[in-house]
């Protein structure tokens, strides 16, 4: 019985996009740290410029080091390809610009990244696209937000910083009964945790600084595409037309013609990369070509540890509701079993009873846990949100998101469980005498 | 650009450029469960090199209307009632697999329509494995994994893709994914059930190129080798790569193309 030849996850954290460097054996991918590549001859060079051959021009555009990354989360994903860019922000913004102009409308879950927030409600309406901001957890609330000028679906695997969990399969048959992509910030789970392709969406971002670096060292961001959506569809014809419609930016190509499954990487490049320059550098690609490496043992003990810090919260007096979904009180528990059935990630908020003044003692009274803003570095987190990341937003905001002043949020890092447990024991301990 | 041929309409990419009626004519024809980009990077080269590029979908395949035809004869007359569509008088026909079948039997029933005939990734007969064949009949999607498995060379199912950023076996899994039940079966079928290559290869009058990958387990070369022997005026290129040549060795595909048509 023939069985087909296929890789699974673990290798392709190792090799996919990879090949042992053919000028040198070098195993490792080389960083090539060049601006641009020499054309063997003028037609060689017209030809790269006009797509007609495959190769690098100029490393704004790709670059071999980064198209590594980009093949390898491609693989991880089960996604037809990637983008690199400067930031996950950059990813965010990539997605958004390649698909719509000034009239357009996004509908988005209100918990969010505070940073993606800020480029949906704030930045984005000064270029004429706005964004209706709904519960994640309501479908009917997707769907009244929806109008004739909407042209994506957007929220995070799991909801910044509650860890609401989005329903994939049903937001995206949603979004596919309208005609319309689903893009998801898969940041907080990685391809490890969830691979939002499998179920049903269409677009994913990562801010790779995250979980995918895994060591708090770099900005980047990535952008994968399913290539299931089918952007030309009768029904959606005019919806997406900048994938549709002939492009005087690029010798009038009109991107679903020239690539069936990736007309939207292919404009995503060939225009915002281009023209928006928010590239990844080749050495940033290589750091997180060494986090991804380790990505299955990283996020197996991340996932572990923060199982035992849960529990040690969840018995301790000074501190009250906890958002993680692995717990049978989370709203989102069922789903979560469902989605995520290696774990809820490394991230969760609980809250801490009593004041401002304990809240703020407890942080400062922290030795392991690094007060910072970042999330899923190897080693342990801790911020303040309603101060730090979503301090733009408004009370009533806030509330909506599931953030309190008492809210705090822990990345759990790699440190022994045990030392971690006393680090928080002793930082709650001072808060109660505060 | 979009014709009718008989009752359904036709699709064919042309690198977005309109027809020069004095510039030479090629016709790219896909293999099974593709469609026409499986031939973009050769096919816009040459929309951009003095030539009316025609990268045709087949019936039932990517924008194409219509069934799949079921056997390689019926292909081959489509293939001439499309050019009478799109008012070619003479071609170079370039056809991938299915594809190589197609433009070989066409080539051979109307040679004063074909000056060139380049075959890829081809045998002749064509064997199609039984698991394959039963999956395919069932639209079990174990199909397409048997399909891109073999259709990669060993080292390029873990990628190492020359153009920057593109996984090939997801986009090559993406393009089957597409095709609607019972196409990739159709397909399939009349690659098995054709059984005129080699008298079709003996009433080709032009020149042909047959492009092999030395590491295809679909096509192996060695099943090309009574093809070899019976074309007349035949040059043979083998590629370092699996039967997906055009993803894994792009450019090594268009330089044979471009030599061969010189």
């Amino acid at each position: 019985m023939a069985k087909p030849r296929t890789h699974q996850f673990d290798t392709l954290t190792l090799h996919a996009g990879a090949v042992p460097d053919p000028a040198t054996g070098a195993r490792a991918t080389p960083i090539y740290q060049t601006t641009s590549f020499v054309f063997p001859d003028t037609d060689h060079a017209a030809a790269l410029f006009n797509m007609e051959r495959a190769g690098h021009i100029y490393s704004r555009i790709s670059n071999p080091t980064c198209a590594v990354l980009e093949e390898r989360i491609a693989a991880l994903e089960d996604g037809v390809g990637a983008i690199a860019t400067a930031s996950g922000q950059a990813a965010l913004h990539l997605a958004i610009v390649t698909l719509m102009g000034a009239g357009s409308h996004i509908v988005a879950s209100r918990a969010l990244y505070g940073g993606s927030h800020n480029l949906l409600a704030f930045t984005l309406p000064r270029f004429g696209i706005t964004t209706t901001f709904v519960d994640p957890r309501n479908l009917d609330e997707w769907r009244s937000a929806i109008r004739p000028e909407t042209r994506l679906l957007f929220g995070e695997t799991l909801g910044n910083p509650g860890l609401d969990v989005l329903d994939i399969p049903r937001v995206a048959a949603l979004a596919h009964d309208h005609r319309l992509p689903l893009l998801v910030d898969s940041t907080f789970t990685t391809p490890w945790l969830v691979r939002p392709f499998d179920h049903g969406a269409d677009l994913v971002f990562h801010s790779a600084t995250k979980f995918l670096s895994g060591h708090g060292v770099l900005i980047g961001g990535l952008l994968v595409d399913s290539g299931r959506f089918a952007w030309d569809a009768a029904d959606a014809r005019g919806k997406f037309a900048t994938l549709t419609e002939p492009y005087p930016g690029f010798h009038e190509m009109v991107f679903v013609e020239e690539s069936t499954t990736a007309a939207f990487l292919l404009r995503a490049r060939r225009e915002g990369i281009r023209d928006f320059g928010a590239c990844m550098a080749p050495f940033t690609a290589f750091q997180l070509l060494q986090g991804i490496e380790t990505l299955p043992l990283r996020m197996a003990k991340h996932v572990d540890n923060t199982r035992k810090i849960v529990a040690f919260l969840r018995e301790h007096p000074l501190v009250g509701a906890i958002g993680y979904p692995e717990l049978p009180e989370h709203p989102d528990h069922a789903l979560a079993q469902k989605l995520l059935p290696r774990g809820s990630g490394a991230v969760f908020s609980f809250d801490l009873k009593g004041t401002r003044e304990q809240g703020r003692r407890f942080i400062e009274s922290l030795k392991l846990f690094s007060h910072l803003a970042n999330v899923g570095d190897a080693k342990s987190l801790v911020i303040h949100p309603a101060s730090t990341t979503h301090f733009r937003m408004s009370a009533e905001d806030l509330r909506k998101a599931g953030i309190t002043e008492g809210t705090i949020r822990l990345s759990v890092g790699l440190e022994d469980p045990e030392d971690l447990k006393e680090d928080l024991s002793r930082a709650l301990h001072a808060a109660g005498k505060a | 650009m979009r014709v009718r041929v008989g009752d359904y309409g036709v699709y064919a990419y042309t690198g977005s450029r309109l027809p020069d009626r004095t510039a030479p004519n090629i016709v790219f024809v896909h293999g099974s469960a593709n469609d026409h980009s499986v031939f973009a990077l050769q096919s816009r080269y040459f929309a951009y090199h003095g030539r009316n590029v025609y990268a045709v979908d087949l019936p039932g395949h990517g924008n194409s209307e219509g069934e799949p035809l079921r056997n390689v004869e019926t292909l081959a007359d489509w293939l001439i009632a499309f050019f009478n569509a799109a008012e070619l008088k003479e071609v170079t026909l370039v056809g991938h697999s299915l594809g190589s079948l197609a433009v070989l039997e066409a080539a051979a029933r109307h040679p004063e329509r074909v000056s060139r005939l380049a075959l890829l990734g081809t045998a002749v007969p064509m064997a199609v494995n039984d698991q394959l064949l039963a999956a395919a009949a069932a639209n079990d999607h174990v199909a397409f994994e048997l399909i891109n498995g073999w259709s990669f060379s060993a080292k390029r199912l873990l990628g190492g893709n020359p153009w920057p950023g593109m996984w090939m076996t997801g986009q090559a899994m993406r393009l089957m994914e597409r095709v609607r039940p019972n196409v990739l079966y159709a397909d399939l079928v009349a690659c098995r059930e054709y059984t005129n290559g080699l008298r079709a290869a003996a009433g080709v009058w032009c020149s042909s190129l047959m492009l092999l990958g030395a590491r295809d387990v679909m096509t192996p070369a060695k099943a090309a080798r009574d093809l070899t022997a019976t074309l007349r005026d035949v040059s043979v290129v083998t590629l370092d790569c699996g039967h997906s040549m055009m993803s894994e060795q792009p450019d090594a595909v268009l330089d044979a193309l471009r030599e061969f048509l010189r």
